[in-house]
């Protein structure tokens, strides 16, 4: 079996994500973004590639969205409205929310001020919108009998989601685009140590290793501070939704606490009114806000009010939010276009801006003018000042949360290519998980193992769990219970029970802060061992045509198969010559030579179980027998001694008492010289036992 | 698997069922209610007419747990499972055990609204310290003497100790508010639908259920067993999500613990109903049962009882008298706030509304910041950016005054009668309702709206003479007694335990695709195990190390197996140990008998030369082989057993490994 991952989008590049991971007979998309720096079909991602025909309905199993980014959600309404897919959307409670505002506030500015022809209408997006099934955090979701899927806090706006999916045994995980470090209105990026195949991750800061985002935002306050002090405008050109309410309550703060009473304006009723959904989303921020949002709600901001277009060229200083973020056009171009020309003004720049927007140039190199086309050309004298805080995680954050998931296989999206590739070669070499980056359009097959279903019969299923007794029986703290429990046979299991119970709970409790790493093969927390760590379980798995293979324990095997037990014994009767047999007593002779050899036998062999009967003495499966039968049949050399002297030992063991055997079996011959060393010595002979 | 039931309950939201599950060795408390009628027996303070409370028992009350809570040791205790917020007031007596380990597993608004909840009751209490002074003695306070007791009226003394004084050891005193938070902070919060695994055996899920904000059903799953345990359910609900029945459908075995028609009247199901043509489980007829079940006929019930109620509520104000609702559940509450405020401005009605609680403003504002947690058309308003409930709306617009106690001064500023006021408690014993009562409860056209579930000649008894209204209202606490087959049916378990008190009430037809088996108060039920075997999964890794063996004879195929078992997420698994596997003769079994002359072959196979003796020992079923090349060696054979006999090991070994050639084994 095998995960089957198509990338249509955001393949060694950032824009229009959008992967399409086949796995065990499901397909999902995971995202389904435009890229901002296209007009032209390119914009899009390929659909075709997904069906030929154009029948996405049978081709797909559902569509994911991570979050309400446009190039995360952008080609949505598009593919559903107008390529025809009618298939299950899902998305996270914010994500439904507010992705249909980004999507109108693009296509009115596409339509009603670049001019162009709508790609698809306000219905097409409500009628999108209707269709999808909203999502909460954790929530386990069967999408289908076998595809599982479930979404985890990724941070990185409100409602981003990572998306965990199962089918089988397969699993993998999706990460959309997340932040590892909380900031001031979301929590960093939370997930479960899963057993994964594969992670789909963002690269967006491939090499990039950020400092303390304090000295950031400081920085950017000083900025916005100067500026205001000296009269000047400050322009921060922000998408509606997500680094708006950041730096709102950043400045809200900021504004209290200086004691400022410079108008701060927002350039649409807009991003007003997605104040609303963040108040009603609070349970999707950080657990700051979380904690405190019932005495005072932190979108409720106090400075903020709304923008007039007759404010633009209005004397005195101000600071003014508008979109799009990266000066694509819109309104935040029309007020670059007045307040660019004044080096008094400031234009703060979102961290990153995508080839092809005026924000971009502004980022490379300092233009003092750009040509926005052929006729119109803005004279850029104000200062700029680059926003160095996203919400997106840098290098660090990517290599630990690769390194925390450990999956099989990594594949990197949402990045540059160089990038890309030297983060490729960190995690190789590193982490050692093989990592792939493949281009838009491009497929990467995945191996997968999966796990065979068996059953198993109780008697084995106790069997592991006796082998857990016995392999604790050393450890101080419970042998307690294990010792006592050992002669019943019933209690045996309740206490076994309760070893597992009490590892368990100290297993729980470590992993609550997230350290513990339970062994490799099944990294997950809630793993308990039953039997032992070194103790291996033993059993046979049987097999039979068109039936569930079995496992069974050894013992019920032959009663299974209706067979009985074929016993293998190794046997051999042999003389040794005793020189001063004639000293014991004829009737107890036999008795007595035996004694002794038990006494020899347990001071030079280490065996757990001897028992000395009056005929013979038991060494596990060892039984050695003085034999008085003349034609016993394994008798050897039976002609070389002929003497009242000599007495055969006729012995017989099974095979894995093989070494045990030999050991005693050349004691036994040598017992002539040794008793003589013995009667000597059988004064000191219980000491030595002693010892 | 053995279920016990701790406690019926009363059929209602305040005071839920109780029982304990033991699975997989396993111990879990179903939830731990408190019973918060019992504290009818104690005097409210300040009391209006010290006469009429004159039965009434006159000291700081005690709180009453769920019977038999005392009688098992709660370190004990695994799990406690809660599933609506009336469910956990019990918990900090649980939780303030030192030796109480287990983990507390709650929905996230279940766990936040049940903690106001305690808070509140904490804050409701502190009235009666500041009255009677904190209580100083430990032990048993005087009116549990058996002298007091035996003055008390029998209906009180009844609620004191039950019929045989066996509830007399559920009195608790009042848990304090640090318990609470000690408590809380045991408890693991989920999403609706979120897995958790408890020990790595059991898996707990958690539905909605429908009966309020944050209620739910719960799917318990161990390895041998699936349990779907279902509470008291809505189908449609005007505030919480509805009842999520097909996450539960599939399930082993039904713990059918809504017991909410144990005391309603309407026991009258039609028998045509109960006759219905059994049930076939085709799609067609599953879609049919799915229309039956989840009409909004029940909700439109339930908004033409509130409807009612304000239509009540304005004849009242009209006649200038005020308004008192001390109704507990918070869904009906909330939905209660919107409908009265349409009335009002319906019929121009200027009347203030008070709510007047320590953790109302919290309560409220918490209630429009959970979309995820509501019913559809509250989802919608999230989606169109309209708060979700509308008392967002009348705070903001003054109609609504939220205050923490009565006697505060914004709050005796904006006072003015008649008004309307939602104050707790229900029970009428503490909270502001107390003094409001005292205040109203003698001008006929005021209005007090009370629940079904309330016992209001108890509850009325210090509030002698009653001059005002009383409304008791009945509000759908559960499942319709004749929706339980067909919900029955589509849920499709193997076994359904069934409360015996709901026997007689409940429609069922046995014999079924499901067999019954009923559960009564206090009896520990034996619950046998359908499935036989374990399922277990068999890692890839582990498979491929297997070296499987065809028998001699039939198709089958055996391999040795040596692995390590695990559990994980209530999945038994089988790995391969850390140490590579060794396949040694030594431990070799085998079975049936040996042909002689193919031991012959396969002895020649190892240069060992040997011939069957023919002479008279082969006796008794047995035969020999004389070995005589390399070295001398005789074996000897039955059907059951074989003797090797070899003075050369190495030679014996051989031997040894020929027999296991011929022979079946492992």
């Amino acid at each position: 079996m095998a995960i089957e991952c198509l990338v249509l989008g955001a393949g060694q590049e950032v824009g229009k994500s959008c992967v399409v991971v086949s796995i065990g007979g499901k397909k999902i998309m995971f995202d389904c973004g435009m890229h901002m720096g296209y007009l032209d079909s390119r914009r899009y991602p390929d659909f075709s590639l997904i069906s030929e025909t154009g029948d996405f309905d049978s081709s797909l199993t559902c569509v994911v969205i991570t979050h309400f980014h446009l190039d995360h959600v952008g080609a949505l309404p598009y593919f559903t409205e107008v390529c025809g897919y009618h298939g299950p959307i899902y998305m996270t409670y914010p994500t439904k929310a507010l992705a249909p505002i980004m999507l109108e506030d693009y296509r009115k500015v596409m339509v009603e001020r670049r001019g162009e022809e709508e790609q698809f209408s306000y219905d097409h997006i409500m009628e999108c919108m209707r269709k999808v099934i909203p999502l909460d955090l954790k929530q386990t979701v069967q999408v289908d009998k076998d595809l599982q899927i479930r979404a985890y806090y990724a941070g990185h706006v409100l409602g981003a989601a990572m998306i965990y999916a199962k089918v089988g045994g397969s699993t993998m995980v999706y990460t959309g685009d997340y932040n590892m470090t909380p900031d001031r209105h979301l929590g960093a990026a939370q997930i479960d140590r899963l057993r994964l195949d594969l992670l789909i991750t963002e690269s967006t800061y491939a090499t990039t290793i950020r400092d303390s985002k304090y000295a950031r935002e400081r920085e950017f306050l000083k900025a916005v501070h100067k500026c205001v002090a000296g009269g000047g405008k400050v322009l921060i050109p922000t998408f509606a939704l997500g680094r708006a309410q950041e730096l709102c309550i950043l400045l809200d703060d900021y504004w209290e606490r200086m004691n400022l009473n410079v108008p701060i304006y927002f350039s649409a009723g807009l991003t007003i009114q997605a104040n609303m959904y963040y108040k009603m989303l609070i349970g999707w921020t950080s657990q700051k806000i979380k904690d405190n949002y019932t005495k005072h709600n932190p979108f409720d901001f106090k400075h903020v009010c709304s923008f007039e277009r007759s404010l633009i060229n209005a004397p005195g200083p101000c600071v003014l939010f508008a979109t799009p973020g990266m000066i694509s056009g819109g309104f935040s171009l029309e007020v670059f276009k007045h307040w660019a020309p004044s080096e008094k003004n400031l234009i703060t720049l979102p961290g990153y801006c995508v080839a092809g927007t005026i924000g971009h140039k502004l980022m490379s190199g300092k233009p003092t003018r750009i040509d926005l086309d052929a006729d119109t050309h803005i004279d850029v004298r104000c200062q700029i000042h680059q926003l160095s805080f996203s919400p997106h995680t840098d290098a660090k954050g990517i290599m630990d949360l690769i390194d925390f998931l450990f999956p099989q296989h990594v594949i990197l999206v949402h990045g540059e290519k160089p990038k890309m590739a030297s983060l490729t070669e960190r995690i190789q070499s590193e982490l050692g998980i093989p990592c792939y980056y493949p281009a838009n359009n491009e497929t990467v097959l995945i191996p997968t193992s999966q796990n065979v279903k068996v059953d198993a019969t109780g008697q084995f299923m106790r069997s592991c769990h006796n082998v857990n007794l016995n392999s604790i029986q050393d450890k101080p703290c419970i042998s307690n219970f294990s010792t006592n429990n050992c002669e019943v046979s019933g209690t045996k299991i309740d206490a076994s029970k309760m070893v597992i119970t009490s590892c368990c709970n100290a297993n729980l409790h470590s992993t609550q802060d997230k350290h513990c790493i339970s062994n490799a093969s099944i990294s997950n927390c809630e793993v308990s061992e039953l039997a032992g760590d070194e103790n291996l379980t033993e059993g046979i798995l049987v097999m039979e045509k068109s039936k569930t293979a079995k496992v069974v324990s050894k013992d019920e095997l032959l009663q299974m198969l209706g067979a009985e037990k074929h016993v293998v014994q190794f046997a051999r009767c042999f003389p040794v010559r005793l020189s001063n047999r004639e000293q014991f007593l004829p009737h107890a002779a036999n008795h007595t030579t035996l004694q002794l050899l038990c006494k020899k036998l347990s001071s030079h062999v280490k065996c757990k179980y001897i028992e000395s009967f009056s005929d013979h003495l038991q060494l596990d499966s060892l039984r050695i027998r003085i034999c008085s039968n003349e034609d016993c049949p394994f008798r050897t050399n039976q002609n070389k001694y002929c003497s009242s002297s000599v007495i055969y030992f006729c012995c017989s063991w099974s095979m894995h008492d093989e070494n045990l055997a030999s050991k005693c079996l050349e004691i036994v011959n040598n017992l002539d010289s040794t008793i003589q060393d013995s009667n000597l010595a059988q004064e000191e002979a219980p000491n030595e036992h002693l010892q | 698997m053995k279920l016990t039931c701790l406690s019926h309950g009363r059929g209602g939201v305040h005071r839920p069922p109780c029982h304990v599950l033991e699975l997989s060795g396993l111990r879990i408390l179903l939830e731990c209610p408190l019973d918060l009628s019992a504290i009818a027996i104690f005097a409210p303070v300040p009391s209006s007419s010290p006469s009429s409370s004159g039965d009434l028992v006159a000291a700081p009350p005690w709180y009453k747990a769920v019977a038999a809570h005392h009688l098992f040791d709660p370190c004990l205790l695994d799990a406690v499972v809660v599933s609506s917020p009336a469910a956990m007031l019990g918990l900090p007596f649980l939780a303030r055990n030192p030796n109480f380990s287990a983990k507390i597993y709650a929905t996230e608004v279940t766990a936040r609204i049940g903690g106001l909840m305690m808070e509140e009751l904490v804050a409701m209490h502190s009235e009666f310290v500041r009255y009677y002074g904190l209580e100083k003695r430990q032990g048993r306070p005087d009116w549990m003497k058996w002298e007091e007791l035996e003055r008390l009226p029998i209906e009180l003394r009844n609620v004191v100790m039950g019929e045989e004084g066996e509830e007399l050891g559920c009195w608790m005193p009042q848990y304090s508010a640090a318990e609470v938070k000690e408590c809380m902070q045991k408890v693991v919060p989920l999403k609706y639908a979120e897995e958790v695994c408890f020990n790595g055996a059991i898996i707990l899920k958690a539905f909605s259920s429908g009966l309020e904000i944050g209620s739910s059903n719960w799917m318990i799953s161990s390895p041998r067993r699936s349990i779907t345990y279902l509470s008291s359910s809505i189908f449609e609900s005007g505030h919480a999500m509805g009842f999520d029945y097909h996450s539960l459908q599939g399930n082993d075995l039904i713990l059918f613990s809504d017991l909410s028609s144990m005391n309603s009247t309407d026991y009258d199901t039609k028998p045509d109903e109960c006759n219905s043509p059994p049930l076939r489980t085709d799609n067609d007829n599953e879609d049919h049962i799915i229309k039956s079940l989840s009409g909004n006929d029940e909700n439109l019930e339930e908004i033409e009882k509130i409807s009612f109620i304000c239509s009540c509520i304005v004849d009242s104000l009209k006649a200038g008298g005020s308004v008192l609702i001390p109704i507990g559940r918070l869904g009906i509450l909330l939905q209660l706030l919107e409908y009265i405020s349409r009335a009002l401005d319906n019929s121009n009605l200027k009347v203030p509304i008070f709510m007047v609680s320590a953790t109302a403003e919290e309560t409220l504002s918490f209630t429009n910041a959970i979309p995820e947690w509501l019913c559809k058309e509250r989802q919608e308003k999230l989606f169109l950016g309209e708060a979700l409930f509308g008392h967002a709306e009348l705070i903001k617009e003054g109609k609504l005054c939220v205050f923490p106690l009565l006697y505060e001064r914004e709050l005796l500023m904006a006072w003015q009668e008649p008004c309307i006021v939602f104050s707790p408690h229900w029970s009428l014993r503490f909270g502001s309702v107390v003094q409001l009562l005292n205040r109203w409860h003698s001008d006929h056209n005021s209005l007090l709206i009370l629940e079904q579930e309330v016992d209001a000649e108890m509850a009325l008894l210090p509030f002698k003479t009653l001059a005002m209204k009383v409304l008791q209202c009945s509000f759908l606490s559960g499942l319709k007694m004749q929706k339980v087959q067909p919900l029955l049916e589509l849920l499709r378990p193997k076994l359904v335990l069934f409360p015996e008190v709901l026997r007689p009430h409940c429609p069922i037809k046995e014999g079924g695709s499901f067999a019954f088996l009923y559960y009564s108060e206090n009896v520990r039920l034996r619950v046998p195990n359908s499935r036989k075997g374990f399922e277990v999964q068999l890692a890839t890794e582990l498979a491929f190390q297997l070296e499987p063996r065809r028998l001699l004879e039939g198709s089958m195929a055996i391999a040795r197996l040596q692995g390590r078992l695990l559990l994980s997420k209530g999945k038994y698994l089988l790995v391969s140990g850390k140490k590579p596997l060794k396949q040694s003769n030594e431990q070799m079994l085998l079975w049936g008998s040996v042909d002689p002359a193919r031991l012959i072959l396969a002895l020649e196979e190892r240069g060992i030369v040997g011939s069957i003796c023919d002479d008279d020992k082969a006796a008794d079923g047995y035969w020999f082989i004389q070995v005589s090349k390399p070295e001398e060696g005789l074996i000897k054979s039955s059907a059951s057993e074989t003797v090797i006999s070899c003075d050369d090991e190495r030679t014996s070994a051989l031997i040894f490994e020929a027999l296991c050639s011929v022979c079946d084994g492992i």
